[in-house]
């Protein structure tokens, strides 16, 4: 785990049990062997079970040809060769991601990535979809937490099979963390996947589940410009849910300047307004699941 | 501050291409890494620094290229140059812009041994 960062691996746990398999998005660190830091320029006063000395210290003004593994020198040659490599940095996420997806459209199921900064009320609203939702749609909830059961707790209280995802430090779930609670959900035919992020309006953004649609939580006790501080997470977001309406008598909020806000870095970026308190936007929320639902069906169903 | 998992998405495709190309050393590592991709390139240094450490890829240079931030105005239907999400066309005003480059991550090319 990075102390700096607070973002590491090897902490992840899906609902209490370590990630199974290999996690391939990480490399794999030998038992026992731990993550060392060091501050450029910091000297090797800290203990290091290993050697640090560079392999050119003994004579900078020697410049040895026969040093390399080859131990000779061609004209022209050097002793180090350029590989091209030309590879997305997040091609393995991808990867993953593009199973998911596949394996979601396979299935008729349509999944949703929920973001947004801590504290927006996703799980409450979470809580008021699926008592909204009262058995009309089969569906299936996975929660992504650093720490605690008690969103997937919730989540099952209001009645529906949930799946927690600890990251241990990590600040995001990645699409093999999501695959991993796919298979021990047991997600039903034609059903409606909702994921929680973790709650950060940063990290999310780059790592694709495999979800149809990044949807963004936005609550009106957040500030007016938070689309213009964090523009990759809204301009990511096909849609955002303006929640917590109720409250906007009893605050200092110009809704209709975090919807602009929002335009700005995404100008197709839908929004509705939504209290999960006062219930105000669910039903336009719910018919935006259903619509999703019900063509992500008909797509399986045209492939068939 | 996801940089800790794109340094280590970056040893494991350096470490992948070292199986199958029989290098032992990586000296250098270009990384092409565009404005509008939301990493922070110091951050990821350090996170490249951490990573490598006791792999093949130890002591490597990392070079950064940055990529500009690329968008199309669908206003006034030309190419523009963006540098922030939430900025205009600065040529009309418009907030309609597609952002066409400056996403990119990528692993570019390897110095090894």
């Amino acid at each position: 785990m990075c102390m700096t960062c607070g973002c590491g691996k090897g902490q992840t746990l899906i609902g209490g049990r370590a990630l199974g398999g290999s996690h391939a998005l990480t490399r794999q660190r030998k038992p026992g062997e731990e993550m060392h830091y060091r501050v450029r320029g910091e000297d090797a006063t800290h203990a290091h079970p290993h050697d640090h000395t560079p392999a050119h210290s003994p004579a900078h003004d020697t410049i040895d040809f026969g040093a390399g593994p080859a131990g000779a020198h061609a004209p022209g040659m050097s002793q180090s060769r350029m590989v091209k490599i030309e590879r997305d940095i997040l091609a393995k996420n991808n990867d993953y991601a593009d199973q998911n997806r596949r394996y979601f459209s396979r299935h008729g199921i349509f999944a949703l990535n929920l973001v947004s900064s801590p504290g927006s009320g996703k799980t409450t609203l979470l809580v008021k979809t699926i008592t909204a939702l009262n058995g009309a749609q089969s569906l299936a909830v996975i929660e992504g937490d650093q720490q605690t059961d008690n969103d997937a707790a919730r989540i099952r209280a209001a009645g529906a099979p949930a799946l927690q995802i600890n990251t241990g430090k990590g600040c995001h779930l990645d699409a093999h963390m999501v695959g991993q609670a796919m298979q021990r959900l047991d997600l039903k035919e034609d059903s409606l996947l909702l994921i929680e992020n973790v709650g950060n309006l940063v990290c999310p953004a780059g790592f694709d589940l495999g979800e149809a649609h990044k949807v963004v939580i936005f609550s009106v006790t957040e500030g007016e410009d938070k689309p213009l501080k964090y523009p990759d997470m809204f301009r990511a977001a096909d849609l955002m849910l303006l929640n917590k309406c109720d409250l906007l008598p009893h605050l200092d909020f110009d809704a209709d300047l975090a919807v602009e806000n929002a335009r700005r870095v995404n100008p197709t970026i839908r929004v509705i307004r939504v209290s999960a308190t006062s219930g105000e936007g669910v039903a336009e929320w719910l018919g935006w699941i259903k619509a999703g639902c019900h063509s992500t069906v008909a797509a399986k169903q045209k492939t068939l | 501050m996801h940089e800790m998992s794109i340094a280590e998405s970056v040893l494991q495709i350096i470490e992948d291409k070292a199986r199958t190309d029989g290098y032992t050393k990586v000296k250098a590592v270009w990384l092409e890494i565009g404005q509008l991709a939301g990493v922070e390139k110091e951050s990821l240094r350090f996170c490249f620094d951490v990573v490598t450490r006791d792999s093949i890829a130890q002591d490597a240079r990392l070079e950064i290229i940055e990529t500009a931030g690329q968008g199309w105005c669908l206003e006034c239907a030309c190419s523009v140059a963006v540098t922030a999400r939430y900025e205009p066309c600065p040529n009309c005003g418009s907030f309609q812009i597609e952002v066409t480059g400056g996403e990119e991550m990528r692993v570019k090319e390897l110095e090894v041994e």
